[in-house]
């Protein structure tokens, strides 16, 4: 599906509004010619970790760029830089990072996340992607009875793009609503079906437990379902995003992550964590507030765009 | 881990045992695992920095370098200057007379804006105002519906033109404007004191949006305007926090989210970036789950130190004193049975509900994590110690060293647990036992509190953010400093 061409332009125009507004754009520091100096490893050190790439891959970046500079076998920026790209670019998951659609029926995409991630957005944004670039047929189902007008807010979307919608009143049982649409899905022969559900922070027990129970419910009406687990993280939370990765995962084998809000000053760089320590992979991010702000995540493309290199 | 970072700075001190005195070079050492932690809690990379060095200064002033115990100096100086450095406290909202006090709420998308305008009214409502709330998020789907449920929920009346939405993928910046001024005029009408003015989300560098925000500002002159801010955002907190500060002027902070296990980092960060006090915590969905904010508890935890302080406090109201006395004559003996260690988590258990307890300090928070894997909650935990305990015999209670392999067998079998746990259960004991021998030698009134926290930092109990722990004074930890100079004199 060659649905995003567009992506490194787009990232690369988020990135540069940032760097515009608040002057921290990793690029300025990988000036040619520059030598490699403790100056130079400093800025590098503040400026990663200003991305939230975590004090652990920093230090590592720092250590592998110091090891080779002291040998002798780098002296300038732009030999940093390649060994700085070879790090951040190393053991991202293989899988497939667009999504797996279920040859016989429905494809059920559930998706999770804590509150105020972007759920709903995303879901609008995926719908919006499955219907008019995938040309599927789409059903959302209101899966979030708890917080206030979520129901309607969805119902919003769903009207102004033209897709189903299963729901139930506020206050319902969330895994009857993703039981109804998965059955209405399979009656009406619908191609894919994009479960919300409420915002939980990942330290709410009883609430991760409602949410495994709305996927075992979703496993048993549609063979292999849900097809796709979504998290959607916000890309300005910092390291509390690699915890919530880990409970969600543990709590409803999460396949894909979607990274919103990377239209920000913030750059999501926690996610590099994230995949060192979870083997997630990221499959979408956001990159604004309406529904075409959706492109793939593609690890190359978003290290490049972070250097402002040009993709082969 | 807050026995961690002690352990941390004991560990650099006491390499130089032998070797001579500490100097400020060996204090500049100790604290890079400060600048790691507070750089792992997503504290900004300049305030951490700044806080580091600021702490050096101030141990090499404080004479660490002489100290007894210079660990226990350094975690408390560290301590200290977190605290400090999240104060001045001011929690009080502002009023004007004529009313009504305007409130306009700002932040980024998702941070929790709308819900804390609904807490934000049942506070005020509960210290005797009369709130009214204003729907000026004019962008998000279904947010004045939101807004609305909110409202009614609370019983507060609210002002809201639905007419006014902007219209999918326009921005309703003169609508936004008009909006407030007729709320505005409404309150005054309707004789409410408070009004507060929910805004859209949105990012900072958002022109439209921001300039639709200060539109606002010009037009109805907010006496107070607050941030509303995750308390899981990282580096960005700083960027933001700076970027609403400079349109606004903001007043105060609000961090949310306050009940995850974020370390919190982006309080600090927006704290010193803005100079604004933070005024309020949100630590829960539901409506009342506002707190005033107090840095106490927030220091330990950015430190990933755990709430000490504020569970010795709490525990002072609700442990028997009687039965801490008797266990304080005990000790004196260097006796420290398991009935003690079971007694003393009874205790314990008083203290409040255990399941919300995750997170506060490490050291248990690890243990509540694992009775959470087991999908049984900390009290089911509890409940399976008990049960271990009461599978055992006089002796072995007695005793626990004589438990071997195949008593720990039997034990379990007993106990219906894996034999493993038995195992983790013995261990535990043993800690706490030998962490009682070590403060052996201390005065009793500080035995006891720092008992307290040793015990409850054993068993992974800790006030949920936002319980009146978090309140608390601060009066424990002048303990230590008390006993320095004591010593000193010596
Ligand atoms: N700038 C920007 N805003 C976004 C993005 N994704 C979502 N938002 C905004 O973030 C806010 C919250 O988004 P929602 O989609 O309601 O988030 P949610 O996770 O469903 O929230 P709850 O259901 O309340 O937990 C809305 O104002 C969205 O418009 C994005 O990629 N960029
Ligand atoms: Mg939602």
């Amino acid at each position: 599906m060659g649905f995003f061409s567009k992506s490194i332009d787009r990232l690369k125009t988020a990135l540069k509004k940032t760097a515009e507004v608040l002057n921290t754009d990793v690029r300025t520091l990988f000036v040619p010619g520059r030598q490699i100096d403790d100056a130079f490893l400093d800025e590098i050190e503040e400026k990663f970790i200003r991305a939230d790439m975590g004090v652990k891959n920093v230090q590592i970046i720092i250590g592998a760029i110091r090891d080779r500079w002291r040998l002798g076998k780098i002296r300038n920026a732009d030999e940093a830089k390649d060994v700085v790209k070879e790090i951040m670019l190393r053991d991202w998951p293989a899988e497939e990072r667009e999504i797996r659609f279920n040859p016989n029926g429905p494809t059920v995409i559930m998706v999770a996340g804590v509150n105020g991630a972007g759920k709903t957005t995303s879901i609008a944004k995926l719908a919006n992607l499955l219907k008019n670039r995938a040309g599927k047929s789409v059903m959302v189902a209101a899966g979030d009875t708890f917080r206030a007008a979520a129901v309607e807010q969805l119902t919003i979307w769903s009207e102004r793009l033209g897709v189903e919608i299963v729901k139930h009143k506020q206050g319902g049982d969330p895994a009857a609503v993703a039981y109804d649409a998965c059955e209405a899905a399979k009656a009406r022969g619908i191609d894919v079906v994009i479960v919300d559900t409420a915002g939980r922070l990942h330290t709410q027990q009883h609430l991760m437990r409602e949410l495994q129970k709305i996927r075992e419910v979703i496993s048993k009406r549609i063979d292999g379902a849900p097809h796709e687990v979504i998290l959607v993280l916000d890309a300005t939370t910092g390291q509390n995003a690699v915890n919530q990765a880990k409970n969600f995962m543990q709590c409803v084998q999460v396949t894909g992550l979607m990274l919103a809000k990377l239209d920000g000053t913030a750059k999501g760089g926690v996610i590099l964590s994230i995949k060192d320590e979870l083997n997630i992979p990221v499959k979408f991010i956001g990159l604004g507030e309406t529904p075409e702000d959706i492109e793939t995540f593609d690890p190359q493309r978003f290290v490049d765009a972070l250097f402002g290199d040009e993709t082969a | 881990m807050f026995d961690t970072l002690t352990d941390k700075f004991s560990s650099v001190f006491r390499n130089l045992s032998g070797k001579g005195r500490i100097s400020e070079e060996n204090i500049r050492e100790s604290m890079r695992e400060v600048r790691v932690a507070l750089l792992e809690a997503d504290v900004n990379l300049k305030v951490v920095n700044d806080f580091c060095e600021q702490v050096v200064q101030k141990a090499v002033g404080q004479e660490v370098i002489k100290s007894l115990q210079p660990a226990q100096l350094m975690v408390k100086i560290v301590n200290d200057e977190l605290v400090n450095l999240m104060g001045p406290v001011d929690t009080q909202i502002y009023t004007v007379t004529p009313g009504p006090t305007v409130i306009m709420m700002c932040g980024l998308q998702g941070s929790g804006k709308t819900t804390t305008c609904g807490k934000l009214a049942l506070y005020l409502k509960a210290k005797g105002h009369n709130p009214m709330l204003a729907a000026v998020d004019l962008q998000r789907p279904a947010a004045v519906q939101q807004l609305r449920t909110l409202a009614e929920q609370t019983d507060v009346p609210i002002y809201a033109d639905d007419t006014k939405v902007a219209p999918h993928g326009e921005v309703a910046r003169g609508a936004a404007v008009s909006v407030a001024r007729a709320a505005v005029n409404k309150a005054r009408e309707l004789g409410r004191d408070i009004l507060i003015l929910d805004t859209a989300g949105r990012l900072a560098i958002d022109q439209e949006l921001m300039d639709e925000l200060k539109d606002v500002n010009e037009a109805v002159k907010p006496h107070q305007i607050f941030l509303v801010l995750d308390s899981m955002t990282g580096q960005d907190a700083v960027n933001s926090a700076k970027a609403f500060n400079e349109k606004l002027e903001l007043d105060g902070l609000i961090l949310t989210k306050f009940d995850s296990d974020t370390r919190g980092g982006a309080l600090l960060s927006a704290k010193m970036v803005t100079g604004k006090p933070v005024k309020f915590l949100g630590v829960g969905e539901k409506l009342d789950r506002l707190e005033e904010f107090r840095p106490e508890g927030v220091a330990s935890r950015i430190l990933g130190m755990g709430d000490i302080v504020g569970l010795v406090e709490a525990a002072h109201d609700k442990f028997d004193m009687e039965q801490q006395t008797k266990l304080a004559e005990k000790m004196e003996k260097g006796e420290f049975t398991l009935d003690d260690f079971m007694s003393q988590m009874g205790q314990i258990k008083k203290l409040g509900p255990m399941g919300k307890v995750l997170g506060m300090i490490p050291g248990m928070s690890e243990l509540a994590k694992q009775a959470n894997m087991n999908g049984e909650g900390v009290e089911g935990h509890m409940g399976r110690m008990q049960a271990i305990y009461n599978s055992m015999n006089r002796r072995e209670r007695k005793k626990p060293d004589m438990v071997d392999a195949p008593r720990r067998r039997r034990i379990a079998r007993g106990a219906g647990v894996e034999v493993n746990e038995v195992g983790q259960f013995l261990k535990q004991f043993d800690m706490s036992r030998s962490m009682m021998r070590a403060v052996g030698g201390m005065n009793m009134f500080s035995r006891m509190k720092m008992m307290k926290g040793l015990m409850s930092g054993d068993l992974g109990a800790i006030a949920q953010p936002g319980t009146n722990m978090l309140r608390t004074k601060r009066s424990g930890w002048q303990e230590p400093k008390d006993r320095n100079k004591k010593k000193k004199k010596r």
